[in-house]
Order: structure tokens, then C-alpha cells, then sequence
């Protein structure tokens, strides 16, 4: 809140200490050497319960965790000095001494271990709880009886062996746990953070290399400064980041072409030629871990065959699609992983996803034909969905001869208990958004029960059970590969395309370093300001 | 007073129950959410209760100030603060937009029927009225927010009154076409009155018939106007704080109805009610203040 605002408030505070509390109002022509990025109201701020995208681009500036994933989506250690294991299912976490949290207090195993019990413990109700399930007792904090209560708030798994040194036991071997390590979710809390959880969530203190500078103003913008006292591997260049709260994708377009916000992760896809022309060099194109899916409910006997779905999935021209509703701006795969997944193989699928309307028909034909209408769901979160959607109706009209087709266009905050109800009326839009790079992550909510789908992935979990427990990351990813393989040949559901965010820069500033494996794609480090 | 809030907010608050979907299901995303978090999220915001319950519990709150919680755990009455001081003064800079501007081009194009400026405010409104508000909203910020820059693109950041002056006046705009135009038609009958004639015939000067006499008796139907459009104003902006990006009470109403969030949308909608109820009782003394006769009658 600007001085002149609290003036119009009639506030009865009195002047100085609001001009005190709001200092330096940043517009101005002084040498202000901070940067502003583009976000829309975040839900959570408390790393535990923020499991939002807009959440945890703020969370990427405020905390460091044990790890955190390089440029080419590696796990390289951040708080941790080493993270090691034997058996992948007892692992030894080193951190590194002399950092604090922005407050002064020393980062210390029992700091995560405090954090991770907090967001493992089921009545808490916090959004990155799963995360925790792979721990040893994990079970005892979550309840599956909606009546019981829990049986211990601390997770067995953990064990502080002293300050610097954090024993994580799993309940099952688990290869890929630096990669969940490097989440932002899972960073540590001071215990100021224990004491007044509430008042956390407003003006977070973390350890990473920027500190909020003043609280969560919310709808308007999250302010924060360089965190002086910062020794660990990330320290900021520029002296504040101010994160500037949009309602909408195309407010925040409009304020970068004004050039009065400096970055913008997520210009609309509608927009993007404009951009390209606009901005020029300074619109940059960044390949994303999210995919969009064509789900089928195989609880609906007129789905059951596979040959069925394979069909549908080579009706699909995924490519034309994409030209026309994103602007080709996504990218068409064969793939149950993203590209920049470790162990992506091109077309994976074959010609399952290849675009063939000959062989579809035949297959169609030779599965029995579609009888009926046709429903496709999706939901009304955004307006391309119908675009698509109504692009493959099409598809399927002419390329299969359905001759009925009708959309389903459900209430976004309907759909998925609709889709885990079992209760979808036809195939559906799934989407998934990468929590980490491993194939793990793609592949686990495909095969793990309950399924949206209905398909029983028993097959599929052994191979992945296999993987995780595989010392060697080769070995890891083939038992990966054949999961996809497994899941792919089944087709609960087929592939469509992988998204690119679209983004862009004020001339303002300079060392702009986007990749895929960071949340905001920025690296807000390394960021400085003219 | 008193039954039309509880009238309103009990409504309210079965209709938003009745909508379709699980709001807590839409915080875990495409995610699946363990059932144990689940349920301590149900609990916590008192989902899992029979909706009597639910409503009793939330007007209990509301009798001691308590607006309940939204989604996120903000608390309502402070996100509520904060979006009516930016609903409140897009919509008093709109308002003062068209009172002053509407009425002396009204006044204007009426004293002098048939005129240029009389043919342009005619012409202007009538394209005002026709093009859609998102239309004129986009058109405005493109040329004077960011060719031009006379003005802010987006945001509140300058305060005000800056930050609202674009948005406020393309908000006002529609309701200034109409005001122009019913003061003028209004003010026209007016001077061809009885009065008007015999006050001509004493030897007043034009002047004082037009301010003291004829405006005042033309005000009438305006002031209505004007009074009942004040709660449209801060209702029904939600294109416009959308184009803008202000943090208002139609932007947190839109994202609140989409989620399913309860208090949010409750707490908003009985506050519009009682502006609604207040900007009547308004007009209603001001029509006494205006027109004696309607105060004995």
C-alpha cells in the first residue's frame, strides 16, 4: 500500500508510521536497482501448503532446499552438502554449515525435519502433504479412516542425528528422492514459522537469497529485498524483486508492453505473434514440463476395447490442432513424458499417436464402431480447451464417420470431483503439470490406484517399483520406459501435446537466464537491473 | 433493513451451496489429494456440516464482525477492505465523470436545440451506447494508456486519482450518454412549460430562469438516474477493473464464483445489497430536496 493510499483510507495510523512502514515507494526516477515479475494472486505462501504455480515462482525467491535442479534438470546440491544413499531407501542428508534463515536463526536438520512434519501431518490439510508419502510413517499421520485419528505427528522416518546432519528413511526404496528434494515445497522453517503459522503465511521468512520487505500486500504485489546475510549457492545481483499481482494473463501483458513490469513467464498463447514482433529478442520461448492429455473412461463399457481408443488417438492431428488454436507455439507428442524429461523418447508411442486417418478408420471398423453420441468433457477454466476440442470432434467426424458428437463443458470447480467420481460421459481433457523431472513423476499417477481412468495399472506399478528402487539411473530409467511402454499400449488415455511458455523481458534488465527446470523459468538470481 | 440482509445472504448462500463441484477438490488441482487432507480441509472450513448448520454458524459469525475465511485462508472482511476502496473510487470517479461532463453537455446541446454541439453530443452518444464497454475499454488503453501514455496502463500503482481516471471514465461513459440525453430532453420540455413563459414575460433574465427554475425541475428524472446508477457502478465493473487489473469487488466476486468459495461471494453480495438499499433511500431525499411537492405528498 502507497503512502497516498493510506492518506485516501482516512487512516487513523498515524503518518510517519505509515511512511515509515511503506518506505520507498519504487516508481521514481532514483537508481533503483530491482526488478518486478509478473504473477496472479498466489493461494499459499507457506512452502509446506504452496502447491500453486504463482505460489512457488514467490517461494523460488524467498527458500533454498537441500537441493535444486541445474540448468540441464540434473538434482546439484543447494542447503545440502551431500545427499547419499546406499539402498535408496535410507538416505543421509549433509547441510552445510553457517547458513540462517532472513530472521538470523541457523538453518539445521531440525529445521526440515520440523517443516516436512508439519506439512506430513494429514489434519494440518496441507497442499504438499503427498510429497511426504514416500517417508517412513507416513501412514500413521495419514489415516486412511476419515474417522480416525492420527497415530503420531511426527514422521518415524526422520531422524536428526545433529545439526547438520538429517537421517530420511523411506518405507519403500525410492531412486528419485534428490529430485523431490529440489520442490520448493519441501524447504525448512524456522521456528518463528512453528509459533504463529498464520502470521507465516503473510510475511514468510525463509533462507533463500531474497527477504520480503514488508508483507503479503494481497492483489497488488509482494515486495522483497536482497538477503544480505545469504551465504549459499544463489546469491541475488539485483537489490529487490518485486513480484506485481495481475488478475489476468493479458493485464500483465499490457503492463510488460508499457514496460512497467520487467518479466513475464506466461504471455497469453493468443498474443504470442504480437509478442514476437513487440518484443522481439526479448520474448523468449521456453519448453514446459505440462501435457495435455485425451482421457478415456474405461469404466464406460463403449470405451473398454482398446483398439477402440488406439483408433481415436490416430484420428487426432495433433499438429494441425496446435497451429490453429496455440499458434503453433505447442509442441505435438508421442510421449507420456515431456521433452525435457530425462528418458523422453520421440514418439514413444508410435503409431498409436501418429496422425493416420486410413488405418483409424480400419481400426475403428475392426473394434466395433462407435454407437450413440459421442460426448467430449472438459472443463471452462479456459477458453482453448473448446477450441481443441471442438477440433477433434471434427477430426472424428470426418475421419471416423461419428456422426454425433456433443461437448460436456463442466464447471472448473466440478470437473475433477466429476473425473475422480467416475463420472466423466465420454473421453476428457487431463492435463499434467511436472512437480520434478523424472519419468516417476509423469508415470506414478498413471499406474497408482484410485485411477480417473478406471485402468488398472498392476503392470505398469511393478516396473515402476523396480525403478525406484534401481541404484543406478540408467537401470532406473529402462524399468521407467517400459512402464510407459506398458501404460501406452493400453491407452487409458493418449497423448496430445506439450506446452511452451511464452515469455518475456523489459530492456530494463540484463543476465536473463531462462530454463525449464526452475519455477518461474527465470533464474531470479542471477537477474541485474540497468 | 434487517429481514432483507437476512433474506439476501440466507439466498445467497443456497444458491452458492447448490452450485455444482467441491471447492476443496479445486485447491488440490489436477493433483490428487490424500483423503486424509481432504477431510481436515472439509472440517476446517465446516464443508462436512448439514448446510442449515453451515449458514447458522456464518450468520453468528457475521453478528460479531467475523466474515469468515476464504479458500485460502485470508480472511474476508480484509480482502473485502481492500477491494472496496478500489471499487469505490473507480466508481466515484466514474460518477463524478458523468454528473459533471453529461450534465453540462446536456444542458448545452439542450439550450441550444438543433445546434453543432446539440448534433455532436447526439451523434457521440448514440456511438457510445452502441459500441460495447470492453471495446472502448481495450481502444482506451491501447491509445492513450500505451501509445500515448497520457495515462496508466494497468494497475493502481499511481493512486488516485490517476490510476483511475481511463477506466473511470470509460465506466462512466455509458451512463454519460444517458444522462446527457435525458437532462437534455428533460430541460427541452422544460423550458416550453407554462412557467418558463410567464417568468420570460415578468422580465427575467434567461439566466436565472434556466439555473434557479428550469434546471432544478429538470433534475429530476436525472437525479433518479443518477442514484440508482451509482450501485450499478460499483457492481458492475467487473470488464472494466478486469481490462484495468484493479483488485475490485467485481474482479474477487468473478475468481470467488468460479471456485465455489462461500464466504468470499456471500460477504460481497450483502454488501452490494445494503449500497443498493442506501443509494435509494438517497434519491428518495433527494427527490424532496429537489421537488417540494413530492416532500408533502
Amino acid at each position: 500500500m502507497s503512502v497516498k493510499k493510506s492518506r485516501w483510507l482516512v487512516s487513523l495510523t498515524a503518518v510517519a508510521l505509515a511512511a515509515s512502514a511503506c518506505g520507498g515507494g519504487g516508481s521514481g526516477g532514483t537508481k533503483d536497482k530491482s526488478f518486478s515479475f509478473a504473477i496472479t494472486e498466489p493461494e499459499h505462501l507457506t512452502p509446506g501448503n504452496t502447491n500453486d504455480g504463482q505460489g512457488l515462482n514467490v517461494d523460488e525467491a524467498l527458500f533454498d532446499r537441500l537441493m535444486a535442479l541445474d540448468p540441464t534438470g540434473k538434482p546439484v546440491p543447494q542447503e545440502a552438502e551431500s545427499l547419499t544413499s546406499t539402498d535408496q531407501k535410507v538416505w543421509t542428508a549433509k547441510i552445510k554449515p553457517g547458513l540462517t534463515f532472513h530472521n538470523g536463526e541457523p538453518v539445521t536438520a531440525q529445521s526440515y525435519a520440523d517443516a516436512w512434519n508439519q506439512a506430513a501431518y494429514g489434519p494440518n490439510g496441507w497442499g504438499n502433504n503427498a510429497y511426504f508419502a514416500t517417508i517412513d510413517g507416513y501412514d500413521d499421520l495419514n489415516p486412511s479412516d476419515e474417522k480416525a485419528k492420527p497415530k503420531a505427528d511426527k514422521l518415524r522416518g526422520l531422524k536428526v542425528v545433529d545439526d547438520h546432519t538429517l537421517q530420511i528413511t523411506l518405507s519403500k526404496p525410492f531412486s528419485q528422492l534428490p529430485l523431490v528434494l529440489s520442490f520448493a515445497g519441501t524447504a525448512p522453517l524456522p521456528k518463528a514459522a512453528l509459533s504463529d503459522l498464520k502470521g507465516f503465511e503473510q510475511k514468510p521468512i525463509g533462507n533463500g537469497p531474497f527477504m520480503l520487505d514488508g508483507a503479503w500486500e494481497h492483489n497488488r504485489q509482494i515486495k522483497l529485498k536482497k538477503f544480505p546475510g545469504y551465504k549459499g549457492p544463489r546469491p541475488a545481483h539485483a537489490d529487490g524483486l518485486t513480484f506485481k499481482i495481475y488478475a489476468s494473463r493479458d493485464a500483465a501483458y499490457t503492463d510488460l508492453q508499457a514496460g512497467k513490469v520487467d518479466f513475464d513467464s506466461q504471455i497469453p498463447a493468443a498474443k504470442v505473434p504480437q509478442a514476437k514482433r513487440v518484443l522481439a529478442k526479448r520474448f523468449l520461448s521456453v519448453p514446459s514440463g505440462t501435457m495435455d492429455f485425451l482421457e478415456f473412461p474405461l469404466y464406460d463399457k463403449a470405451f473398454a476395447n482398446p483398439d477402440l481408443r488406439k483408433a481415436i488417438s490416430m484420428a487426432i492431428d495433433r499438429q494441425s490442432i496446435v497451429d490453429s488454436v496455440y499458434n503453433g507455439a505447442f509442441k505435438p507428442v508421442g510421449s507420456l513424458l515431456a521433452p525435457i524429461v530425462p528418458g523422453y523418447r520421440e514418439n514413444a508411442c508410435g503409431e498409436g499417436c501418429t496422425y493416420n486417418p486410413q488405418a483409424a478408420k480400419q481400426l475403428f471398423d475392426k473394434a466395433g464402431g462407435f454407437n450413440g453420441t459421442l460426448h467430449l468433457m472438459f472443463s471452462n477454466a479456459d477458453s482453448t480447451y473448446e477450441q481443441w476440442m471442438t477440433d477433434i470432434a471434427n477430426q472424428l467426424k470426418q475421419n471416423l464417420g461419428i456422426k454425433d458428437i456433443v461437448f460436456d463443458k463442466v464447471q472448473v470447480s466440478d470437473y475433477l470431483t466429476k473425473l475422480s467420481d467416475h463420472k466423466a460421459t465420454g473421453p476428457y481433457r487431463s492435463n499434467w503439470i511436472m512437480d520434478y523431472p523424472s519419468a516417476e513423476d509423469y508415470l506414478t499417477p498413471r499406474c497408482t490406484p484410485p485411477i480417473r481412468s478406471g485402468y488398472d495399472g498392476a503392470a505398469c506399478l511393478d516396473l515402476i517399483k523396480k525403478g525406484n528402487a534401481a541404484g543406478d539411473p540408467q537401470q532406473a530409467q529402462q524399468y521407467y520406459q517400459q512402464a510407459e511402454d506398458t501404460v501406452l499400449k493400453d491407452m487409458p488415455l493418449t497423448p496430445l501435446w506439450n506446452w511452451r511458455d511464452q515469455a518475456g523481458y523489459s530492456n530494463r534488465v540484463s543476465n536473463i537466464d531462462v530454463d525449464p527446470y526452475t519455477m518461474p523459468l527465470l533464474r531470479l538470481d542471477k537477474v541485474t537491473v540497468k | 433493513m434487517v429481514p432483507v440482509v437476512l433474506g439476501t445472504t440466507f439466498l445467497i448462500y443456497v444458491l452458492v451451496f447448490a452450485l455444482p463441484g467441491d471447492p476443496i477438490r479445486v485447491l488440490g488441482g489436477d493433483k490428487p489429494m490424500p483423503p486424509s487432507v481432504y477431510q481436515a480441509l472439509r472440517h476446517h472450513y465446516h464443508l462436512d456440516e448439514p448446510l442449515i448448520e453451515q449458514y447458522c454458524r456464518y450468520l453468528l459469525g457475521l453478528f460479531r464482525g467475523d466474515f469468515g475465511e476464504t479458500l485460502n485462508g485470508q480472511s474476508v472482511s480484509s480482502l473485502m477492505a481492500s477491494s472496496w476502496t478500489v471499487t469505490v473510487q473507480l466508481a466515484l470517479t466514474a460518477w463524478i465523470f458523468e454528473l459533471v461532463v453529461g450534465i453540462t453537455l446536456g444542458v448545452w446541446a439542450g439550450l441550444r436545440k438543433g445546434g453543432i454541439v446539440d448534433s455532436l453530443v447526439l451523434s457521440g452518444t448514440t456511438f457510445v451506447i452502441a459500441v460495447p464497454a470492453f471495446v472502448l475499454g481495450y481502444s482506451a488503453q491501447l491509445v492513450f494508456g500505451l501509445k500515448l501514455g497520457w495515462f496508466p496502463t494497468v494497475g493502481t500503482d499511481d493512486g488516485f486519482p490517476y490510476s483511475y481516471l481511463l477506466p473511470g471514465m470509460i465506466l462512466g461513459s455509458l451512463s454519460l450518454a444517458y444522462i446527457a440525453r435525458l437532462t437534455r430532453t428533460s430541460l427541452i420540455e422544460n423550458m416550453r412549460a407554462d412557467y418558463v413563459r410567464t417568468a420570460l414575460a415578468k422580465g427575467l433574465p434567461r439566466r436565472r430562469i434556466v439555473v434557479r427554475h428550469t434546471l432544478r425541475n429538470s433534475l429530476i428524472p436525472v437525479v433518479t438516474f443518477l442514484g440508482i446508477d451509482l450501485g450499478n457502478l460499483l457492481a458492475g465493473a467487473i470488464v472494466i477493473e478486469g481490462i484495468f487489473n484493479l483488485p475490485g469487488i467485481g474482479q474477487q466476486i468473478f475468481l470467488a464464483i468460479q471456485v465455489k468459495d462461500g464466504p468470499t461471494v456471500v460477504g460481497i453480495t450483502t454488501f452490494l445489497v445494503l449500497i443498493y438499499l442506501a443509494a435509494n433511500l438517497v434519491v428518495d431525499i433527494l427527490y424532496g430536496a429537489l421537488d417540494p411537492r413530492i416532500r408533502y405528498e
